[in-house]
C-alpha cells in the first residue's frame, strides 16, 4: 500500500512517461522538439535490453506516427510525442489513422509553446487539430494531470478505438510539481504484437473511406457523451474545492478554463480574494456540451481564459445562444491572443470584471536581454562555419536558416538569415528564389545532420532535378544538438540497440544526384582555410553543390572525453 | 536549471508544496533565461505573478535587471557580481545596482564566481553558493540540511562533496 502513496516531484515530461508506464506502454516513438523532447529522453534511459518496451527515435514526426500506427495494428499499446510543429509534419498520416482508428490503445503527446520561448516558425495552437482531424484532446494542467490524463487516454482509446492527443504547453511540460507515484502495470513483452490482416479496417480506399469518415463521427459523438459524465470536466469553487454547487448567485460571474490557464485563474483568485466558480474543462475535444450549458446557464457574465486562439470561447458563444442568450461573454476582448497568459493579465481582467481597483506595478525600468549564442566554453564548430561565411560569401548572397543550433546565427547581432521557415525548408524556399531570379541571385542554405535526416533530403533532390543553383551547406555536428542531445542516423547509434551502422550524408547527397565535382567533406575547425576555399569554389557554379562542415559538437566532444567507453548519451 | 531542481526538492523534503517553471532548448543555449519556484502550503501558478517574488536570485548581474518586473519593495536580490561577455550593451554593476534599489532596498551582491573559482576551482557551484547563502542568512525558510539532502537526491554522488563544500563556504560569508 505504501507504494500506492509514495510522492515525489516530477516534471510534466517526466510525469507523462510515467503514467504510460504505469499503464502499461509498451511501443514509443518519437522525434525530439522543444518543449517534449525530455519524453524520448526519459523513454531512451531505459529502452536498452528492455524485452517490454520498444523505443525509438524516428527520424521524423510523420515517420514517429507511422511507427506508431503499425504498432498499434499489431494490437501493441503505443504512445508518439512531438512538439507541435512535428504535428504538422505527422498530419498526413494522423488523419487516416483516425479513420482507421486505433487497435491497440494508443495515444499522441503535443507540446505547443506559447511565447516561443524555444520556437521560431509560428506561435502554434495545436488544438485546431480537433476540427480538422477529429482527434479527441485532453488538457492537463500540472504534473500529476500529466500523469492521471495520460493514463485516461488509453483508457479511452482502448474504450473506443480512437488514437487521443495530450495536448501539453511549455508551462505544463517544463513544470515540476508534486504527484503520487502508483505501482507500474504488468506489461506483456513487446514481441507480443501480432498483425492480424483486417482489410476492412486498415485499408483507407473509396468507397470505404466515406463509411470511415461516418464511424469517426458516430465515435466522437460517443466519446462526447463521456465527456459529459466525465471527472476531468469539473467545477470547482476556490473556497472548496470539492464542492460541485458553486457559488453562482453572489455575484453572477464563472470562469471557463483548461490546462495551465486554470493554475494561473486560481491564482488569480486567490490574490483578489474572489469565490468565482470555475468550470475547468480537461477535455478539450469533444466539448461536454451540456455541462457548459448548464453552467452558464445561471450566470450574467463568464469570462473564457484561455492561451492563444479563441476556440473555447467561440464554442461557448454558440452554446450561450441557446442556453442564456443575455449572457455577457468575455474572453479574448480582455485577454491577449498572442504569447502565454500571465497570471497578472488574469487579475486584471478579472478586476475588472467584478468592479475592482487594483495597483498597476512599475515596467518603466531598463532590461537588459541576452540573446542565445553558440557555446564559448567548449567552443562551438559553427563560429568557424559562419566566420568563413562571412570571409568568402560574396556581398549579396542570400542566407537560407534552418532548425537548429546554428539559427541561433540569426539572432543579433549576427543576423545573417535572409529568410527562416521550418525544418528543413531552408533548401525548398532558397531553390524558389533561384528559379525565381534564374539563378542571377546565389542562395547559400545552412541546415545540420538531424535535420538533413528529417525533411532536407527530398528538397535537395528536388533542387538538384529541377536544375537549381543554391550552395547547401550541411553543418553535420554528428548529433541532434539543440534539443539535448539524441542519437541521429549519423551517429552510428541509436536508443534501442547502441551501435548501428552509421548513415554517410555524403553517400545520400550523391545518391541524390549531386555531382562528385559539387560536393566536399571538410571539417571547419582543423581544415578553417579548406572551407573558405570551398565557398569560393562553389559558390559561382550553376548547380546545386553542397558542403558537409563535420565537426562534432564541443559539448558532445566534451561529454565523450570525460566518458569515454560509454557510447550511449 | 540544476538550482531549480535542487531548491524544489529541498522545498520539498520541508514538507512544502512545489511548482517550478524552467526553459529548455533554444532558450537555454546562452541567452536570458527565467526559471520560477513557488513553494508553501498550497501553490497554484507555477508563474510568478508580477510584483510577487520575495527571492530573486541573478546568476549574471545584469539579468537582475530583468527581475525587476517580478520585484516589489520587499523583494530580496541576491546578485552574482559576474558578468556574461557580450557584444550587446551592459551597464556596469553601480548602475545595476541603482536600478534595483529604485525597487527595494534589499540588494546584495555576493561575488559567489570568484570565491567558487578561487576557493574550489569550481566556478560553475557558485548558484548552490548563493542557494546555500539565503538559506544560511533566512531568505529562504529552509535548512541548510534540507539542501544538502535535497544534492543527495538531485545530483549524481561524484559531485556531492564539492557541492558540499561549497554550502560550508557559503556559510562565512
Amino acid at each position: 500500500m505504501n507504494e500506492n502513496l509514495q510522492k515525489t516531484i516530477l516534471l510534466g515530461n517526466e510525469a507523462i512517461v510515467r503514467g504510460a508506464l504505469e499503464a502499461g506502454v509498451q511501443f514509443v516513438a518519437t522525434y525530439p522538439g522543444t518543449p517534449a523532447s525530455e519524453i524520448g529522453n526519459e523513454f531512451a534511459k531505459i529502452a536498452k535490453n528492455n524485452d517490454q518496451l520498444y523505443f525509438e527515435f524516428s527520424t521524423n514526426e510523420k515517420l514517429a506516427i507511422e511507427a506508431v500506427i503499425g504498432a498499434s495494428f499489431s494490437g501493441l499499446k503505443c504512445l508518439c510525442a512531438m512538439k507541435s510543429f512535428g504535428l504538422n509534419v505527422a498530419s498526413d498520416s494522423l488523419l487516416p489513422f483516425l479513420y482507421t482508428g486505433s487497435k491497440g490503445p494508443t495515444v499522441l503527446v503535443v507540446a505547443d509553446d506559447p511565447s516561443c520561448h524555444s520556437s521560431a516558425q509560428s506561435e502554434e495552437n495545436s488544438r485546431g487539430f480537433a476540427q480538422l482531424a477529429h482527434i479527441p484532446i485532453l488538457e492537463p494542467a500540472d504534473s500529476q494531470e500529466c500523469m492521471d490524463f495520460i493514463k485516461l487516454a488509453f483508457d479511452i482509446s482502448e474504450k473506443f478505438s480512437l488514437p487521443v492527443m495530450v495536448r501539453l504547453t511549455t508551462r505544463v511540460a517544463h513544470q515540476r510539481s508534486v504527484v503520487e507515484l502508483k505501482v507500474q502495470s504488468e506489461k506483456l513483452k513487446v514481441n507480443e504484437g501480432e498483425f492480424i490482416s483486417n482489410k476492412h479496417q486498415f485499408v483507407t480506399m473509396p468507397p470505404r473511406v466515406l463509411e470511415m469518415h461516418q464511424e469517426l463521427i458516430n465515435k466522437i459523438s460517443s466519446i462526447a457523451e463521456f465527456a459529459e459524465s466525465s471527472e476531468i470536466n469539473a467545477i470547482i469553487n476556490y473556497q472548496n474545492l470539492k464542492s460541485q454547487i458553486a457559488n453562482f448567485k453572489s455575484k453572477g460571474i464563472g470562469i471557463i478554463t483548461s490546462g495551465v490557464s486554470f493554475l494561473h485563474t486560481m491564482e488569480a483568485l486567490q490574490m483578489l480574494g474572489l469565490d468565482l466558480p470555475i468550470l475547468k474543462l480537461g477535455f478539450f475535444y469533444p466539448l461536454a456540451e451540456q455541462k457548459i450549458k448548464d453552467f452558464i446557464k445561471p450566470l450574467k457574465k463568464v469570462l473564457i481564459v484561455e492561451e492563444l486562439d479563441p476556440y473555447l470561447e467561440k464554442e461557448i458563444t454558440a452554446l450561450a445562444k441557446e442556453a442564456n442568450s443575455k449572457l455577457e461573454i468575455f474572453g479574448k476582448n480582455i485577454l491577449p491572443e498572442v504569447g502565454e497568459l500571465k497570471p497578472e493579465q488574469i487579475v486584471a481582467a478579472l478586476a475588472g470584471m467584478v468592479g475592482k481597483k487594483i495597483e498597476v506595478a512599475p515596467t518603466n525600468f531598463k532590461t537588459i536581454k541576452h540573446s542565445p549564442r553558440f557555446c564559448t566554453t567548449p567552443m562551438c564548430p559553427y563560429w568557424k562555419v559562419f566566420a568563413a561565411l562571412k570571409k568568402a560569401a560574396p556581398e549579396g548572397a542570400i542566407f537560407g536558416g534552418d532548425i537548429g543550433c546554428y539559427m541561433i546565427a540569426g539572432f543579433s547581432p549576427m543576423q545573417v538569415y535572409d529568410y527562416m521557415f521550418c525544418m528543413g525548408s531552408s533548401i525548398g524556399i532558397g531553390h524558389g528564389i533561384a528559379k525565381a531570379t534564374e539563378g542571377k541571385q546565389k542562395v547559400v542554405t545552412l541546415m545540420g545532420d538531424g535535420t538533413f535526416f528529417h525533411s532536407g533530403m527530398p528538397a535537395l533532390l528536388n533542387a538538384v532535378y529541377n536544375q537549381s543553383n543554391i550552395l547547401a551547406i550541411i553543418v553535420d555536428n554528428r548529433i541532434t544538438a539543440m534539443t539535448g542531445h539524441q542519437p541521429n542516423p549519423g551517429m552510428g547509434e541509436n536508443a534501442e540497440v547502441g551501435a548501428v551502422a552509421e548513415i554517410k550524408i555524403e553517400q545520400i547527397v550523391a545518391a541524390l544526384g549531386v555531382k562528385v565535382e559539387n560536393l566536399k567533406v571538410i571539417d571547419p575547425v582543423d581544415d578553417f582555410d579548406g572551407m573558405v576555399a570551398a565557398i569560393q569554389e562553389f559558390y559561382p557554379k550553376n548547380e546545386v553543390s553542397v558542403i558537409i562542415a563535420r565537426r562534432m559538437c564541443a559539448l558532445l566532444e566534451k561529454k565523450k572525453e570525460v566518458r569515454p567507453l560509454k557510447t550511449s548519451l | 536549471m540544476t538550482l531549480l531542481k535542487v531548491l524544489s526538492e529541498a522545498a520539498f523534503v520541508s514538507g512544502f508544496d512545489v511548482k517550478t517553471s524552467e526553459l529548455h532548448g533554444l532558450s537555454q543555449r546562452g541567452g536570458s533565461v527565467s526559471v520560477y519556484i513557488r513553494f508553501g502550503d498550497k501553490v497554484w501558478s507555477p508563474l510568478v505573478p508580477q510584483g510577487q517574488a520575495d527571492l530573486i536570485i541573478a546568476l549574471e548581474q545584469q539579468e537582475a535587471l530583468n527581475g525587476l518586473y517580478f520585484a516589489n519593495k520587499e523583494t530580496v536580490f541576491l546578485v552574482n557580481q559576474y558578468e556574461t561577455p557580450t557584444m550587446a550593451q551592459t551597464a556596469n554593476q553601480v548602475e545595476i545596482e541603482a536600478e534595483l534599489r529604485k525597487i527595494t532596498e534589499k540588494v546584495n551582491f555576493l561575488a559567489a564566481s570568484e570565491i567558487c573559482q578561487k576557493e574550489l576551482d569550481a566556478e560553475v557551484v557558485s548558484g548552490v553558493y548563493i542557494l546555500g547563502y539565503a538559506a544560511y542568512h533566512n531568505f529562504l525558510p529552509i535548512k541548510l540540511e534540507a539542501i544538502e539532502e535535497a544534492i543527495k537526491k538531485t545530483i549524481p554522488e561524484k559531485y556531492w562533496e564539492i557541492n558540499f563544500k561549497v554550502l560550508e563556504l557559503s556559510k562565512k560569508s
